[in-house]
């Protein structure tokens, strides 16, 4: 069996992730100037309930900290403190350290004092509060044991270590007639509350007796358990909840109030909040049939009276209860009967006469702001998998029909036209399994800038867009260092400092945008800034200085921005904490290059720079050129090719005894005879009227590739050749075509920088001689 | 129970007989997943001259080895009548293309014999051990050594 705390507190943290990201959007739109209340209470709501989740799993590191960054934002709340960009800043600061405390407390890990406490600080002072430890820590983790000691007499309660406590309050546990004593006197002000917790309220670690508490700080309540839902001992079901509650509230409040409190329970429970002064709440009545049981279960005399008769082993329908009790009930009962039977789930709620009625099933229904399922990255794979199976089965279907002799136009044909459809219908389907949002990946590149202007000393605002734009899971991942990495660039390099922003006109504060966007089937990440632009003098004077360029160099703008992305290439003339550790733009550029993407800068003098990151949608599929070269077929990159030409014998130069390169437009290209460099074949005699793909390298180095032919264009399934086989030269991966054949993946830059470049063959030594 | 049976008889162990280039040889018939017919084989680039290539298994890429090649003998023509025996070895799959699968043999294993020391037969390092079956000498392979160097690049 296996844990069901670690199973609830698994979900407690990726729930803690969701709500990060909440409190995330939330300080964004805060920062931006949103002033809503909703906003503020989605901060608020968001820190709570870490807290409330935090404190029954006992991560006191956890609660201590959420409770004063809390603290805080009740304030801002309640309207006592009005948020400055200073406070904002902090907010963010502490929504960083939260996020940190939750992944250690997850991670069973520590988090330094010296990191919470400093910010801590800072908050309370911001805020105007006094040290609150006390009430932190009064905050007792809720006990999530539902252990029933059986061999006791004690009955259907739930063990609850804090039930001593309930003395507090004026609880009752009685019987019809009191109930009705308690009914309200015309005129009281105050609220008759009606609460039923569902399981689920129970089993997420919420505790009916800090919700009573709460109440309490609203007025006077008093409080009087239902107990008539209490099966038998030997049918009680120890993970069910049979209590329900009816709690008067005599207070000045308003109703909103009273609701509030429920506030963290709203779907897990029944509630209905009716005026004391209105009139008798319709659920009331149905107090009736319950027997009120005291927390000792009822003695078989006592339970007589009722249909609660211990004899029977499953208690009877509910309209059977019904019954007897019929002339002490109102006529207005029948309505909530019938809803019972409708969503009766077992036979104990069935026999819980308060398990609903109508206007507290409409507070009870759970409200999802969208359901969504976590499901394992290698069943999806797996998914993607076959369905690369069934478009290929689907091609390969297609083709012996046609091989058949059968017309175009038969039932056989159309039907696989629509095969076709859906197969592709369904591929693309799965793969947005795959994309996620990059919105997570912003968020975090937010805490990045945060933390790296503060330590340069600039003041830099983020902008993001287009959050929702989604990628493959495997993309985003593989993203976060780069990005990083050119995020802290913009900040440390590309802005300039205040002061120098001041005299050259510009607003204090620094711009950073990020952008996501689909673009022709790509995805297109920028990051751009409203710094100083690339100082090209001085980046060509490093480079040369560095042994990068020849000195003599002639370098167009794009080619000086360019040798930005050498490597051991660093500019910033002071080496700050933040980049410039060896680390640099090359390891950026590499990074996306194997995520098969590519990097552009733009820069204007004075304005700002932009780097530009473009990637393919997916890992799991790619653009390809199906060509033919020495009877096997080859699949190239679509994003390699920058154009494709049959060659002249104007266009064919030789190079030294073996070579050849390519004229193209004034530029000379090296020629590679694609099955001579993979060992097809020998080079040929003549390359005249041959077919050339030109490939572009991202140092924008070309080379010119010869192959038989070009045979279609089309999206390919990838798979790897590394697990089953091993890496090979020039090759990145392979696939399956239409035919059931297997096509390898060339991978261009690889081939290139590995290619012999003979296109000639080699003439025999003696023939000079000879 | 059949199962149970082969477990309790652990004396001996089941193999899969093959022939190749006119040679009797045999695997463990645990370490084989399928045999299935030949099919046109994708050439690799820089392989090994025993790699054959690739086909595709159902959506996976599989490496098919010439065994004839491999243990050095006479390849004969290829022809459709090849057989590919699947095998797994650790977790890694490959091919093995023999002229035609013989039998399942269950051999005790004292009736094993080490193979005799003979430096000058390639084919040698790749047996394990002999034994007889109907007059017939039966090659046991070690999988291992056939198997095509992983991990660094196949170059």
């Amino acid at each position: 069996m296996s844990d069901p705390m670690a199973e609830i507190r698994a979900s407690f943290f990726i729930e803690c992730e969701e709500l990060l990201e909440s409190l995330q959007d939330g300080l964004q739109m805060m920062d931006d100037g949103d002033t809503d209340s909703e906003t503020i209470n989605v901060v608020f709501r968001a820190v709570h309930s870490i807290k409330g989740g935090a404190g029954a799993f006992g991560l006191d590191d956890l609660v201590r900290f959420a409770h004063r960054f809390e603290t805080a934002m009740d304030e801002v709340r309640t309207g006592r403190f009005v948020p400055d960009a200073e406070a904002i800043r902090l907010f963010f600061a502490c929504a960083d350290i939260l996020g940190d405390l939750v992944r250690a407390a997850r991670d069973e890990e520590t988090v330094s004092e010296d990191i919470t406490g400093p910010a801590l600080e800072k908050i309370d002072v911001l805020v105007g509060l006094e040290e609150e430890e006390e009430e932190a820590l009064d905050f007792t983790p809720a006990t999530l044991s539902f252990d029933l000691d059986v061999g006791g007499d004690l009955g259907g309660l739930p063990n609850l270590p804090d039930l001593p406590d309930l003395s507090t309050f004026p609880t009752a546990f009685e019987t019809e007639d009191e109930i009705t004593d308690l009914s309200p006197v015309g005129g009281a002000k105050g609220f008759q509350v009606i609460f039923k917790p569902e399981d689920s309220l129970y089993a997420s670690g919420n505790e009916p007796l800090y919700l009573f508490r709460a109440l309490r700080d609203l007025g006077d309540i008093s409080v009087v358990c239902k107990c008539g839902a209490l099966p038998e001992l030997d049918h009680l079901n120890p993970d069910t909840g049979y209590l329900s509650w009816m709690v008067t509230v005599h207070t000045e409040e308003a109703e909103l109030s009273v609701r509030e409190v429920f506030e963290f329970v709203d779907g897990l429970c029944l509630l209905e909040i009716s005026p004391l002064s209105g009139p008798a709440p319709t659920a009331l009545p149905e107090l009736t049939p319950a027997v009120s049981a005291p927390v000792i279960p009822p003695e078989p005399e006592q339970a007589a009276p009722t249909p609660l008769v211990p004899s029977h082993p499953i208690l009877p329908p509910l309209a059977d209860i019904e019954m007897p009790n019929a002339p002490a009930a109102p006529v207005v009962k029948s309505a909530p009967i019938a809803s019972v039977s409708d969503d009766a789930e077992d036979e104990f709620s069935l026999s819980s006469p308060n398990a609903t009625s109508g206007p507290t099933k409409t507070t009870g229904t759970p409200t999802q702001p969208r359901a969504t399922v976590r499901v394992d990255l290698e069943r999806i794979d797996r998914l993607v998998n076959l369905v690369g199976e069934l478009v290929i089965n689907q091609a390969m279907l297609s083709q012996s029909v046609a091989e058949a002799g059968l017309p175009p136009n038969s039932p056989v044909s159309t039907g696989l036209e629509e095969f076709l459809q859906l197969t592709r219908d369904i591929q693309e389907s799965v793969m947005m399994i795959r994309a996620q949002p990059i919105k997570s990946l912003f968020q975090r590149m937010g805490r990045i800038v945060r933390e790296s202007s503060a330590s340069v000393g600039k003041e830099v605002r983020l902008h993001t867009d287009g959050e929702n734009t989604e990628v493959d899971k495997t993309v985003i991942e593989r993203l976060a260092d780069p990005l990083t990495h050119m995020i802290r660039n913009a900040v440390d390099h590309g802005l300039e400092s205040p002061e120098v922003r001041l005299a050259a006109g510009k607003p204090r504060e620094g711009h950073v945008t990020l952008t996501a966007q689909h673009r022709s089937g790509r995805i297109v990440i920028e990051v751009a800034d409203d710094g100083a632009g690339i100082n090209r003098e001085r980046v060509k004077e490093k480079a040369i200085e560095k042994g990068l360029v020849p000195a003599d160099a002639q370098l167009s703008d794009s080619d000086i921005d360019n040798l930005l992305f050498l490597p051991g290439f660093s500019t910033a003339s002071a080496i700050s904490n933040l980049s410039g550790r060896g680390v640099g733009m090359d390891v950026v550029r590499s990074s996306i290059q194997s995520l098969g993407g590519r990097i552009n800068i733009t820069s204007q003098e004075g304005k700002g720079t932009t780097f530009s990151i473009s990637l393919p949608l997916t890992l799991a599929v790619l653009d390809g050129m199906v060509v033919r070269v020495a009877d096997e077929t080859l699949v190239v990159p679509l994003n390699a090719i920058l154009e494709t030409l049959t060659l002249t014998d104007g266009d064919l130069k030789a190079l030294g005894p073996e070579t050849h390169v390519v004229q193209i437009r004034g530029g000379f290209v090296p020629l590679l005879d694609l099955g001579a460099e993979l060992g097809y074949r020998s080079p040929l005699d003549s390359y005249v009227g041959g077919i050339v793909l030109l490939i572009g390298q991202e140092d924008g180095n070309r080379a010119a590739l010869a192959v038989d032919a070009i045979e279609d264009q089309r999206q390919v399934v990838i798979k790897g050749l590394e697990g089953s086989y091993g890496r090979v030269p020039g090759i990145a991966a392979a696939t399956i075509l239409g035919d059931g054949q297997i096509a390898l993946i060339l991978d261009p830059m690889d081939l290139v920088s590995q290619a012999s470049g003979r296109t000639k063959i080699r003439q025999p030594q003696h023939s000079l001689v000879g | 129970m059949t199962d149970n049976e082969k477990q309790t008889d652990a004396t001996s162990i089941e193999l899969l007989s093959f022939r190749v280039g006119g040679q009797d040889y045999s695997v463990d018939i645990m370490s084989v997943r399928e045999i299935r017919g030949s099919a046109r084989a994708t050439s690799l680039p820089h392989a090994p001259f025993f790699v054959k290539g690739v086909i595709n298994l159902r959506g996976t890429v599989l490496p098919i080895i010439d065994l004839a090649a491999r243990l050095g003998l006479q390849t004969g023509e290829d022809t459709e009548r090849n057989v590919i025996i699947v095998v797994d070895l650790g977790g890694r799959t490959a091919g093995l293309m023999v002229d035609a699968v013989s039998d399942i043999l269950a051999i005790p294993s004292e009736e094993m014999q080490p193979p005799p020391d003979l430096a000058a037969d390639d084919a040698r390092t790749f047996v394990s051990a002999l034994t007889i079956v109907d007059g017939r000498m039966i090659r046991i392979l070690d999988l291992e050594a056939v198997m095509p160097p992983q991990g660094e690049e196949v170059a």
